[in-house]
């Protein structure tokens, strides 16, 4: 017995060991990022890049939000973050609201044909980006939104409607089908059923279409650096500029921080979101 | 009836417009543009399969593939052993478990370029990992991948694994979680050993997310482009080089209309060969009355 106690202890210690190394290294890169950023140069030539800062300061901070340069304007990455937040936020709720629109109208109504509509849209969610990029960049030439905010919206739109047509219609399918007749019977319209009776019980889905929309929107960089224009630049793509592309001595405590500012929004998402975050992603995993 | 029809499909026009034009004509696009001899601009030309001829001879586009292949099998077989660890482990009734989660799953709310840039940064020989251990006193430690032609793909890998270990734990740790407790009871009666339990009970009753898991990451892989634009630039060289980057290159660089779209073709056909036996099954899975 007493040896049965013992090797359960040896267990529960192996268990933690195990948990506590793999938490280190997945925690590594934030440390590194972190100290990194509060660091001076001099220090950072160092090469001590697990030490602690000995003299934090700000100024990488102040420096990567105002003065990092891209090519020859050197006005940091806040105006990135900007276009960003002017990228997100139609890029967020156009998809989501058409997303429950198709959801609603798929699943209730049922319309003649709408099963094939949603089949190859499934299809289309494992097309490549590749294989639509060039074709998209033709088609937005010819509208003439090419290269412009409406341009990155767009892009944005189309690639969301497999995840967000299907997280709606799964989601009112497992709605109780007598809300739809009752709704029926008393002379409700489409758009009345949809406005008065569905939208005020899709706020779960709504959130969690949201926090996938804004995680994967801020994240994205293929299609910001396609599509959006040197003017609508999102935070990654210029992220990705500031430290790539510059010349001269690379200035890491700033990148670092940098980094941080551009990963700011979806890790904020993420720690206030908890569990639902996880939700989306399993919702969406093709069900 | 008809009316009811009506309205629905007119909500479903912006929908229908949408699937039609952006994927149904996107893709027939670059299907036709494959088989034609287009440069920088779009030709009407046909000239067969040449421009597959030509990829597939193409020693860059042939590093790319191999590249996409190692990635590809170490990074999903790398992130489903460790998340699936991860989640048993977790899954053990251990304190701090919120923590924890958190700690394994945040890398996956970054984008793949922060993930790039930060292992950049850790993996530099010169002012990174290598050198800071050397600096500990072990002078012989070497770690330089990131500069390595040879090794270059596999600071990729790390960096893909980082940041998506964390999501498999996740999804992993709900299947297990979904999992009767009564057969736990009967394993204990019988006094199976836990890891027997697992490997041979736990894991093929957990089918459906491990399907799941192996479809998310698998379409990823074919993806991945942002992460080794950010981490390795497709350097030192052309040695991190993977298939979405050098169609990139090829339609906005380097002017090769035609090449690119035989490549992002046969991107496709990639995905479908992967997901079609998965779709598949789940469909007779349906159709036989299981999930």
């Amino acid at each position: 017995m007493a040896q049965r106690k013992a090797s359960a202890l040896w267990a529960r210690i192996g268990i933690y060991a195990f948990l506590l190394f793999a938490a280190a290294f997945f925690l590594l890169p934030l440390y590194v990022m972190l100290t990194t950023s509060f660091k001076s140069m001099e220090e950072i030539r160092l090469g001590q890049i697990f030490a602690l800062p000995s003299a934090p300061s700000f100024d990488a901070w102040r420096a990567a939000w105002s003065e990092a340069c891209t090519g020859v304007s050197c006005e940091g990455v806040r105006g990135g973050f900007w276009n960003s937040v002017a990228i997100a936020v139609p890029s967020v709720v156009l998809p989501i609201l058409l997303g429950a629109v198709n959801g609603y109208a798929l699943s209730w109504w049922k319309p003649k044909g709408g099963e094939w509509l949603f089949g190859i849209l499934m299809l289309g969610a494992f097309i490549p980006i590749q294989v639509m990029i060039y074709p998209l960049v033709k088609l937005e030439a010819a509208l003439g939104i090419y290269s412009s905010l409406p341009g990155i919206v767009f892009v944005h739109l189309v690639f969301a409607m497999p995840i967000m047509t299907l997280l709606f219609r799964n989601y009112y399918a497992g709605l109780p089908g007598e809300l739809f007749k009752a709704a029926r019977v008393d002379g409700g319209g489409f758009w009345r059923i949809f406005v008065q009776l569905v939208l005020p019980m899709s706020t779960p889905m709504l959130i969690v279409a949201a926090i996938m929309q804004i995680t994967g929107v801020w994240n994205d960089y293929i299609l910001g650096l396609t599509f959006a224009g040197r003017e609508n630049q999102p935070m990654t793509v210029q992220l990705n500029n500031v430290i790539n592309t510059t010349t001269g001595e690379r200035l890491y405590n700033l990148n670092m921080a940098a980094t941080i500012l551009t990963s700011a929004v979806p890790l904020l998402v993420y720690l206030i979101s908890g569990r639902w975050f996880v939700r989306g992603i399993a919702a969406g995993a093709v069900k | 009836m008809k009316r009811r029809g009506l309205a629905a499909w007119g909500a479903l026009l912006p929908l229908a417009l949408i699937v039609l034009v952006g994927y149904v004509g996107t893709v027939l696009w670059t299907l036709r543009t494959s088989v034609s001899s287009s440069r920088t601009f779009p030709k009407d030309d046909f000239v067969g399969l040449q421009q597959f001829e030509r990829l597939l001879d193409n020693e860059r586009w042939q590093h790319a593939i191999h590249n996409l292949a190692v990635y590809g099998v170490l990074y999903i077989a790398a992130a489903m052993l460790i998340g699936f660890l991860l989640a048993v482990f977790i899954d053990q009734k251990v304190r701090g478990e919120g923590v924890l989660r958190t700690a394994f799953l945040y890398p996956y709310a970054m984008s793949f370029v922060a993930t790039g840039l930060v292992w950049q940064w850790v993996l530099n020989p010169d002012s990174g990992l290598q050198n800071a251990m050397q600096q500990l006193g072990l002078t012989n430690f070497q770690f330089d991948w990131i500069v390595d032609q040879d090794m270059v793909i596999y600071t990729v890998v790390i960096a893909g694994t980082w940041q998506g270990a964390g999501l498999v734990m996740a999804l992993m740790l709900a299947g297990l979680r979904g999992i009767d407790e009564e057969i736990w009871k009967a394993a204990r009666l019988d006094g199976i050993p836990t890891w027997r339990v697992y490997l041979s009970v736990v894991l093929p009753m957990m089918g459906p997310t491990l399907a799941t898991v192996f479809t998310l990451l698998a379409t990823g892989v074919v993806k991945v482009f942002d992460t080794v634009v950010a981490m390795t630039q497709g350097g030192p060289g052309t040695a991190s080089d993977v298939p979405a980057k050098f169609i990139m290159d090829h339609l906005f660089g380097r002017a090769n209309l035609a090449l690119a779209s035989a490549g992002a073709v046969m991107l496709l056909i990639t995905v479908l060969a992967l997901v079609a036996p998965l779709a598949y099954a789940r469909s007779r899975q349906k159709t036989q009355g299981g999930h």
